[in-house]
């Protein structure tokens, strides 16, 4: 009987240590998955700059770089603008469309007037429809690429440079560009 | 000499080696009153925690429905104001998710793998009891919100951002905490059913000798383990974006919105898997035990659950199918959701199977398992119906998806575990519960939950948006008939309570089996299985004799 007994608590033992090891590599497997939640944040922003999933636009200027204009396709861009929660502004596209080739190089503006009765600064942020033509989408210069400081009821007419990619899919004739204008006066001061 | 004597004539001994570091010896003598519970490291105690706990999770839970399906009684406001309605559909949902259906399973885990293993008890006793005890603290948590100034959280149980950060009332801290304490509870608990699975198992209990119920919690258990931290992410990823001043999901600080509902549902879509999994494991140690007939197709169910909770993981964005997603995108994740079909096939199939030319009987555990198999098809071909990305953006978040996840949830996993819980019962308290009292359960219940779901997909389909406290006129009758189903159904759930009641109370004695066809190392100790079991392994004999019926 001691025997069986001693025999059992070897066991016992052997389970115990057992134990420990794949609890410690469980562990191991949960602080990962911990990390991998947020991997998956600038996995996921490369995702979107490869394959302009999400509308995403580039966030620095490109230059005029096309190799030629293609006159026999007329894309239609579309404006839209969007004010946040809690930003006082009138913003609005000066003209709410326009037709252009594929590769030729347009200038249209957008109107912003700050309707408080104290300093805001503002920030627009670009995004395309459908999201796979954003790559195509290509911005010379835009006032979304800094920060819009209006002081109270002053306004701005603001320029937009850009043009569309002579490779943009056949299937896409008509694209979106909206922006939504957030109140980032606090985290700019 | 029964079995069951020998192994208390050793237990003493073995149990010191066990309980490495526990000071107090002799295991045999129970602590009284409330420290017995709240000092317990025994897995049949702290089995029965989760599962009383979890049913208190249901009747909380089932309140709130209450509420909310008495407001829906009729068109117009009548009893709650539209913000206070959307804190009741997202704390129904988290509550019945996280402390009703997880817990009840986690119960079942802790009640009946030891046994069915041939082990002495859990892997880490008292990592098992500190995962139960934070629960309660969890959901004072979340349900102690609706009194504070904020109100509950009231962004719906998927915590969308920007509801949840920049919308939301204030409650996002709660929230938070709340969801961290329950998610470390669930991993906790899964590290435990792992653990336990790869060491504990009886000398010659080989993997492809457990019983099925043994493998889907196995499975289940990787599950929870891989995605659970995720969910701790995303969760701290809303909390440093609400008050931390971080930008996530914050598109003016260069964050995305829709990368939320990508993380989230990374975690969410492996989560209703989670949750249906340990289900199958149910039915398909009842259904041939009243068909008297062996499990049809055992190692083809192992890879199928396999295969479902490896398929769950390139499906998540179904849950998107609106957001805009280019079409290669949309098309890949409606052909991977329908590929579940599959395996999920393979199983409803094998049931049937175990059925065709069985010796049926239909006590409780079996009715209930049969309508588990009928009603959660029902749950699984709506849900194919929402794969179909064309129609659901139709479909997308109308009452036909309510209709979907509650056939799944209700009588698919809520019905699994009545079927559990009628089954082992006898196993549990040693007597056998009151059979017209449980058909009587049985019968309302059945009859009321799909009074409850099924107009819901006319609803659904008919346009009827999910989580409003309103609608439109033409939706009223179906809504009354609705919401008369949901109170008979919270109603019937009360019977359930009393069958318990009594059943612990007394009864006819149970024997050690005492359902004939059933098999499994459970049955081989007394009824109600002493307070240590198995403390000396099984013998090879019974271990095959299990396997082989």
């Amino acid at each position: 009987m001691s025997s069986d007994t001693n025999s059992a608590k070897s066991n016992k033992n052997n389970t115990l240590a057992n134990n420990n090891t794949t609890v410690k590599k469980l562990l191991l497997v949960v602080l990962a998955m911990f990390g991998f939640g947020f991997l998956l944040v600038p996995l996921y922003d490369v995702f979107c700059d490869i394959t302009g999933l999400n509308g995403k636009t580039s966030n620095t200027a490109a230059s005029y770089n096309t190799t030629g204009i293609d006159s026999s396709r007329t894309v239609k861009v579309q404006f839209i603008t969007r004010n946040a929660k809690g930003i006082p502004w009138q913003f609005e596209p000066v003209i709410n469309e326009i037709n252009v080739h594929p590769g030729e190089m347009k200038v249209v503006s957008f109107y912003a007037k700050n309707n408080a009765s104290y300093d805001i600064t503002g920030q627009a942020v670009p995004s395309v429809s459908p999201g796979l033509a954003a790559n195509y989408f290509h911005k010379i210069e835009c006032f979304c690429f800094t920060q819009q400081p209006l002081t109270a009821g002053s306004d701005v007419e603001m320029g937009l440079q850009f043009y569309v990619d002579i490779e943009l899919p056949s299937d896409i004739n008509t694209l979106t560009l909206s922006y939504t204008l957030y109140d980032i006066s606090e985290k700019s001061s | 000499m029964t079995t069951d004597t020998l192994n208390n004539t050793s237990t003493a001994d073995i149990e010191v080696a066990v309980n490495q570091g526990d000071n107090s010896g002799n295991h045999d003598h129970k602590m009284t009153g409330i420290k017995r519970w709240l000092y317990t490291t025994n897995h049949k105690d702290i089995g029965t925690l989760y599962l009383w706990f979890a049913f208190i999770m249901l009747l909380t839970g089932g309140a709130l429905a209450m509420v909310i399906r008495a407001e829906l009684f009729q068109p117009g406001l009548q009893l709650v104001e539209p913000d206070f309605f959307n804190q009741l559909t997202t704390v129904h949902g988290l509550v019945m998710v996280f402390g009703a259906i997880m817990p009840a399973f986690t119960g079942f885990a802790n009640w009946m793998l030891p046994m069915m293993l041939g082990a002495p008890d859990m892997a880490l006793p008292r990592m098992n009891n500190w995962s139960f005890w934070i629960l309660p603290f969890a959901f004072a948590i979340l349900l102690g919100s609706f009194f504070m100034e904020s109100g509950a959280p009231n962004f719906g149980w998927t915590f969308y951002a920007p509801l949840s950060t920049t919308y939301s009332n204030g409650s996002t801290a709660f929230f938070g905490f709340a969801v961290h304490i329950m998610g470390i509870s669930s991993i906790m608990g899964a590290i435990n059913i792992v653990v336990t699975i790869m060491n504990m198992r009886a000398p010659g209990m080989t993997y492809m000798k457990m019983p099925l119920f043994v493998w889907t919690f196995f499975i289940t258990a990787y599950l929870l383990i891989v995605v659970m931290p995720v969910l701790a992410g995303v969760v701290t990823m809303i909390l440093t974006d609400t008050y931390f001043g971080t930008s996530f999901f914050d598109a003016a600080g260069g964050g995305d919105p829709v990368m939320f509902q990508h993380i989230f549902w990374f975690f969410g879509h492996p989560e209703v898997y989670i949750m249906i999994l340990p289900a199958f494991g149910i039915i398909s140690t009842t259904i041939p035990a009243f068909s008297r007939k062996k499990l049809f197709g055992y190692s083809s169910m192992v890879y199928a659950t396999s295969s479902i909770a490896l398929l769950s993981f390139l499906v998540w964005a179904h849950h998107m199918f609106t957001t805009g997603m280019p079409l290669f995108g949309e098309l890949f994740f409606m052909y991977c959701t329908m590929l579940i079909a599959v395996p999920t096939g393979v199983k409803i199939f094998n049931w049937v199977a175990t059925m065709w030319r069985g010796s049926l009987s239909f006590e409780t555990p079996m009715l209930f398992s049969i309508a588990f198999v009928i009603l959660f098809t029902i749950g699984g071909f709506s849900g194919l119906m929402l794969a179909m990305t064309p129609v659901d953006f139709q479909y997308h978040d109308t009452y036909f998806v309510v209709a979907h996840f509650h056939y799944v949830l209700v009588t698919g996993s809520l019905f699994s575990l009545y079927a559990g819980a009628y089954f082992w019962l006898p196993k549990w308290t040693g007597h056998m519960y009151n059979d017209t009292l449980s058909k009587w359960h049985f019968w309302c219940s059945l009859i009321s939950v799909n009074l409850l779901f099924f107009p819901m997909h006319f609803l659904g389909l008919a346009g009827m948006p999910r989580r409003i406290p309103d609608y439109a006129l033409q939706f009223a009758d179906f809504n009354k008939w609705v919401s008369i189903g949901g109170f008979a159904f919270g109603l019937s759930q009360l019977i359930f309570l009393a069958v318990v009641i009594k059943c612990i109370r007394g009864g006819e004695k149970a024997l050690a089996k005492p359902w004939d066809g059933a098999v499994g190392l459970e049955w081989t100790v007394a009824s109600p299985a002493p307070y240590h079991t198995f403390s000396a392994p099984p013998s090879q004999q019974d271990i095959d004799k299990q396997h082989e019926n």
